[in-house]
């Protein structure tokens, strides 16, 4: 990947979030992540696009090393977080996860009250030291999703009694309340209609404030419209990375340009 | 003609139709298939069809009646002098039977002519004699009314017989007949042969719901006719079970409370053993373990199912009991007298109902679905903590419902009670008392020598009228409860 604009990269280095070195990704034999080198811009948001099965949720997946519980699943080369190696014997995967929040394609809110539903982190790694700090969590967690007005007056209700979108807000707020640095978006609007798909998409807008957002996209105009730089990836191999402007404006490599253009995926 | 000649004939005829009807089908259309309705071989089991199932609905019908009606006409010529003090109708048309019966075999090893067996003037002495000495054991005198009587069933019957083999054969070439007409090529036999296939599936499915409808019934009759004999609320509220079989019952203290005590007992502490194990072990198979370990240890684990309770029993018996007899016995806590004890048929029991429970268990486990692991993994979350605090809840209601599936199955079974726990009905809280159980004591109550007229006798429907009765509740509970946790994911 070193015919990229070299020393827009080479800035980049410098104050990287998360940085990625030759990764390569195994499920059993087949090769799916093929060396890939990314720097990922801290308080922005990132898109993946590319067709279906080109790697671009297993990558995003081991950012957060949720590949881990795939058995067949192997990854080599490095991946940094704030310059540490997340795939060092020290790491823990589960504080790691802490740090690097993920919201998952399908909404999956737990069978249970929509309080513990976004209560459920921050119990888990005891983030509060009584029930009115849980309370405060959830509730600016929840203002943070935009979702408070809706959901305040029903906190005891069952979160999979909600709509698809606030459902996937939910999933969000839940992400958020663990307060992590990057949150990890695999297509969070797939399974959702237009109007919640915008709701969805102007909440990332406000989150690039605060936190990391690296997000996984089958829709290209989505990718434009919440991203600041995107990164395109076909056949396991990252194929061209730039800002969001320049690779739906004026992209370089031919593959690029078939795809965004739609003469494939 | 036997039956099983003529099963096999109207077999033959179904064959012969198939591939007549067949070939007349593929005649029809001039030897060309694609000109058919339906592929050749529907229109062979179309006449097939019709050859076999009227033939055999009116065999079995046959069969089923026949003996209703030979046994109608035989009881008229029995006088009701025949009928001695304590015996009954029903034994001298038994006595019938044997005397016809005995009749046969010596006909069939030639000792005696066909013509000297119906012979109406034959004196009965005579033929007794001629009985015994062909090794026909006749176990009394046979009487002039019974031989006659005989006489009489064996001609009525071989006629019967007779007809129902002309009946039978008529049908099945009425419908090879009737099925080879139809066999054209406009004919929709797909159609037809879907029709049947349909009927024959409702026909297996009502045959089990009879089975349980009929069962309920025999119950019921019974259990109304000991509530004639004795007291329901002795029954269900009294606190002594001393059934005493002497004198027909007549000083029985029948109460099932001390009964249900120690099944709810014996039943707790099995559930007591079986749910955390089986439940840890299901969250170990389903979460933990690798694919390899899985592979070897669900099976192996299912074997526990397949051992029959016997051998639990045996197990309670030889091992249990004494190992905890040298612990809490006499030489040890003193709080146990015998190895048969509530405790050692609970723990085997227990033992008994883990794969039960795990296996049940490992299913609803893997249904809840892979986003809400990948939900909390993404938080964070240790395995431990998501099992604990998702994937249990989201499987409690299905988990519920496979707990008490089990507590049913401890609730009906018999054999590791009767070796493992004594048979002493006793209303005590000391989990080391030998306690029996209502299915221990239905066995009992029925496999002495009561008249079966007895109250003694009798309690044991109203047991298992009972046991039906709860079980059947607990079934129904855990089926909802089942069902309900399905639809949460739909």
């Amino acid at each position: 990947m070193n015919d990229m604009p070299k020393i827009e990269q080479a800035t980049d280095m410098t104050d990287s979030k998360i940085s990625a070195n030759k990764v390569q990704v195994y499920y059993g034999d087949t090769h799916a992540i093929k060396d890939v080198d990314i720097e990922i811009q801290p308080r922005s948001v990132t898109a993946f696009i590319g067709p279906s099965g080109c790697g671009k949720s297993t990558f995003l997946r081991t950012i957060n090393r949720m590949n881990d519980t795939i058995d067949i699943c192997r990854v080599e080369g490095s991946i940094q977080i704030d310059g540490e190696d997340i795939y060092d014997p020290k790491v823990d995967p589960v504080q790691l996860r802490a740090k690097v929040g993920m919201v998952f394609q399908k909404p999956n809110p737990f069978p249970k009250s929509i309080y513990d539903n976004v209560a459920y982190g921050p119990r888990i790694h005891g983030l509060a030291r009584n029930r009115a700090e849980l309370d405060d969590i959830v509730a600016s967690s929840l203002q943070k999703a935009g979702l408070w007005e809706e959901a305040k007056d029903r906190l005891d209700e069952p979160g999979t009694g909600m709509s698809g979108g606030q459902q996937q807000r939910l999933c969000i707020a839940r992400a958020i309340a663990v307060s992590p640095e990057v949150i990890l978006m695999d297509e969070p609007c797939s399974a959702l209609d237009p109007i919640a798909t915008a709701k969805v998409e102007e909440l990332i807008d406000e989150l690039r404030e605060n936190y990391t957002i690296v997000i996984v996209t089958h829709s290209m105009q989505q990718a434009a419209r919440v991203s600041q730089r995107t990164a395109f990836f076909h056949l396991g191999i990252l194929v061209e990375e730039g800002p969001t402007q320049d690779i739906f404006t004026n992209p370089v490599d031919k593959r690029t340009q078939d795809y965004i253009t739609g003469r494939f995926g | 003609m036997p039956v099983i000649w003529l099963i096999l004939t109207v077999l033959a005829i179904a064959v012969v139709g198939y591939v007549l009807g067949r070939g007349r089908a593929l005649a029809s259309a001039g030897g060309e298939q694609i000109k058919l309705h339906s592929l050749p071989s529907y229109y062979g089991s179309n006449v097939a069809m019709k050859v076999v199932v009227p033939a055999f609905l009116i065999l079995v019908l046959w069969l089923l009646a026949q003996p209703l009606i030979v046994n109608n006409s035989i009881s008229g010529m029995i006088p009701d002098s025949e009928i001695a003090e304590g015996s009954s109708r029903g034994l001298v048309l038994a006595e019938v039977r044997r005397a016809a019966r005995g009749l046969d075999n010596a006909v069939a090893a030639g000792l005696i002519t066909e013509d000297f067996a119906r012979n109406a003037r034959a004196d009965f002495n005579d033929v007794t004699a001629r009985l015994k000495e062909a090794g026909q054991v006749v176990t009394s005198q046979i009487t002039q009314p019974i031989l006659r009587a005989a006489q009489e069933y064996r001609i009525l019957n071989s006629s019967g017989n007779f007809m129902m083999t002309i009946v039978v054969i008529l049908a099945a070439l009425a419908g090879a007949a009737w099925g080879l007409y139809e066999s054209r090529a406009e004919f929709r036999a797909r159609n037809t042969v879907e029709q049947g296939v349909k009927a024959l599936l409702i026909a297996a499915a009502s045959i089990a719901i009879l089975t349980t409808i009929g069962i309920v019934f025999s119950l019921v009759f019974n259990t109304i006719e000991f509530f004639r004999l004795y007291p329901a609320f002795d029954f269900f509220f009294g606190l002594t079970w001393s059934p005493s079989f002497s004198g027909r019952g007549g000083s029985s203290e029948l109460g099932i409370i001390p009964l249900l005590w120690g099944t709810f007992y014996i039943s707790f502490v099995a559930l007591a053993v079986a749910v955390p194990i089986g439940l840890f072990a299901a969250v170990y198979l389903s979460e933990y373990a690798g694919p390899k370990v899985r592979a070897v240890a669900k099976p192996l684990l299912e074997i526990l199912a397949g051992i029959p309770t016997i051998v639990y029993g045996l197990f309670a018996l030889l091992t249990v009991g004494p190992l905890l007899v040298s612990v809490f016995g006499a030489d040890g806590v003193g709080i146990m007298q015998s190895g048969t004890a509530v405790m050692t048929a609970g723990l085997v029991m227990g033992i008994m109902l883990i794969p039960f429970v795990s296996s049940l268990s490992d299913d609803i486990i893997n249904a809840v679905p892979q986003a809400m692991r990948d939900g909390s993994y993404g938080l964070g979350a240790t395995k431990s903590e998501t099992v604990k605090q998702v994937i249990l809840p989201a499987a409690l209601p299905g988990i519920v419902g496979a707990i008490l599936l089990a507590a049913s199955r401890a609730i009906g079974e018999t054999m590791i009670v009767v070796l493992g726990a004594g048979a002493a009905a006793r209303l005590s809280l000391n989990p080391f008392d030998a306690m029996t159980t209502v299915t221990a004591k239905i066995v009992s109550q029925l496999t002495g020598d009561a008249d079966f007229a007895s109250p003694v006798a009798l309690v044991a429907f109203a047991l298992g009228m009972t046991l039906f009765v709860v079980t059947l509740g607990l079934n129904i509970v855990a089926l909802y409860i089942v069902r309900k946790y399905r639809e949460q994911y739909d």
